[in-house]
């Protein structure tokens, strides 16, 4: 936004930047060798549903696209719950980070071209320590800004409170692979993530 | 956003409000007194009046929340408030500002600070109270709206001229008091008196100017609220919450709130809002006119 329009009153709303999403597979093998951190094998999309079209109409419509067979059970599966704070999640539960990766993106392009861009909050991949990792990987987020671009570690210990040395640890760790967030009043915290 | 202003109008201020505005107005008065006594140019009384509107500017936060006795939490202290703004400023791409609470049963909120990184939002304790954590979440988007249009720096710019044309009218009165004794002819107790008369103008017209302004950047507020969380109507029931309660909380509370509504959500005293005479002396619109924006941007989103 700029300085006229914002001193004109005119906020425009901010479109989502999507395709920073994609530096995070590439990213995989740093989390895995060095932080000793893995795949929860969940991803989860968050999103503001504005007024207008029913968001069911919306759910259908991308687990349609994203061809998900109810009957074969090795697809990824998708769901969508409600936070306490009234935002939207489209949860995709698979094995494989790169499939997590594409099928969030999707999610987010759907999204995108049904105008509700500006709505798109973050999207958040749950990270478990390596069947062989050492006790220092602890379990956590990346969580991606949309708005941003960028991403930032969350490591909840409790129901409200953070592990910000293990944040920090992953940040040094996977910081060069990913488009990191520098500014860590944005890292903000995401309690009672339903996933 | 227009404090100053206010705070001259002196009416009913609580002891939080007159320990502010009275340094103010004492400041202005001596100094303006003695530097007309002792012949200084008039273009460094400007100066130095700039000076203080400057530095009302740049400590808008903390003299806001200390008028308004709000105090800055932590996010263990109120998590869903926290939790609220995050999020808020994370759609909108905007740095989170401080996050303070007012410990009165007042329901409002307001925005302040020099600029987003040093903005403060706060949130009375009435308000939430009585708003469903929705409405407040629409509440918040409207004032970090007012944050990210800088308001506070609009405001105060705009309503500088008026203030300069108020303190030329002092300053002319003044040196006509302290000179009349002294000298000979009529010609500079004239040119005096034109001066005070084109400042009295300026000073009301400014005024007018300046709270027009002031309901423009509400509605605008409204707008960009509305269309960040997507929901207007949700904004639009809130402020029907809000102004409904405002009516029925005693009048003597309100008008000690009276000279910090151009920082409100809504209005402490909205009374004769029918008159048009009292929409043009309003710091915001009528809830009439706000509601019906909400309704037609809601009306966009759902044909969109």
């Amino acid at each position: 936004m700029g300085l006229l329009d914002s001193i004109l009153g005119r906020t425009k709303a901010v479109a989502p930047k999507l395709d920073a999403l994609f530096s995070l597979p590439s990213a995989a093998v740093t989390l895995e060798v060095q932080a000793g951190l893995v795949t929860s094998g969940r991803a989860g999309v968050c999103w503001k549903p504005p007024a207008g079209q029913a968001p069911a109409d919306v759910q259908a419509e991308i687990s349609a696209l994203l061809d998900l067979g109810e009957g074969d059970a090795d697809a990824p599966s998708l769901r969508s719950v409600e936070d306490d704070l009234g935002f939207r999640w489209l949860i995709v539960e698979g094995a494989d980070l790169d499939d997590l990766v594409t099928q969030a993106h999707q999610a987010n392009t759907l999204l995108t071209e049904a105008g509700w861009g500006p709505q798109l909050l973050c999207s958040v991949f749950g990270l478990r320590p390596a069947p062989d990792a050492d006790a220092s990987a602890k379990a956590g987020y990346l969580v991606y800004l949309f708005k941003r671009g960028t991403f930032y570690p969350f490591c909840p210990t409790g129901p409200a409170s953070r592990d910000n040395e293990a944040e920090l640890r992953l940040k040094s760790t996977v910081g060069a692979d990913l488009p990191f967030e520098p500014d860590l009043s944005r890292w903000m915290a995401l309690w009672c993530l339903p996933l | 956003m227009g404090y100053a202003k206010h705070i001259e109008s002196d009416r009913g201020l609580t002891a939080r409000m007159f320990v502010t505005g009275l340094f103010l107005v004492i400041l202005w008065a001596i100094l303006g007194a003695v530097l007309a006594a002792v012949g200084v140019g008039i273009g460094l009384i400007v100066v130095i009046e700039l000076a203080v509107i400057f530095g009302q500017y740049w400590f808008s936060d903390k003299i806001a929340l200390f008028g308004m006795g709000g105090r800055l939490v932590t996010p263990e202290e109120e998590p869903t408030l926290h939790a609220m703004v995050d999020r808020l400023c994370a759609l909108a791409d905007m740095p989170k500002p401080r996050v303070a609470v007012a410990e009165t049963d007042m329901p409002n909120a307001f925005a302040t600070g020099r600029s987003p990184k040093a903005a403060v939002v706060c949130a009375t304790r009435g308000i939430m109270r009585r708003l469903s954590d929705e409405e407040l979440e629409a509440v918040l988007a409207h004032e970090i709206s007012h944050v990210a249009h800088r308001d506070v720096a609009v405001m105060t710019i705009a309503s500088s001229v008026g203030m300069l044309a108020g303190l030329l009218t002092r300053v002319a009165m003044w040196s006509s008091i302290f000179t009349s004794d002294s000298n000979d002819n009529g010609g500079g107790a004239l040119a005096e008196l034109a001066i005070m008369l084109v400042s009295i103008v300026v000073y009301a017209l400014s005024f007018l100017l300046t709270m027009a302004l002031s309901r423009y950047r509400e509605l605008a507020a409204d707008r960009s609220g509305a269309i960040l969380i997507g929901r207007p109507a949700l904004l639009a029931s809130a402020l029907v919450k809000i102004t409904g309660e405002m009516s029925r909380i005693p009048t003597k509370d309100l008008r000690k709130a009276e000279a910090f509504n151009a920082f409100f959500f809504t209005p402490a005293i909205n009374g004769k809002s029918g008159t048009s005479i009292g929409n043009l002396f309003s710091t915001h619109p009528t809830i009439e006119k706000r509601l019906a924006q909400l309704d037609e941007l809601e009306r966009q989103l759902n044909a969109g």
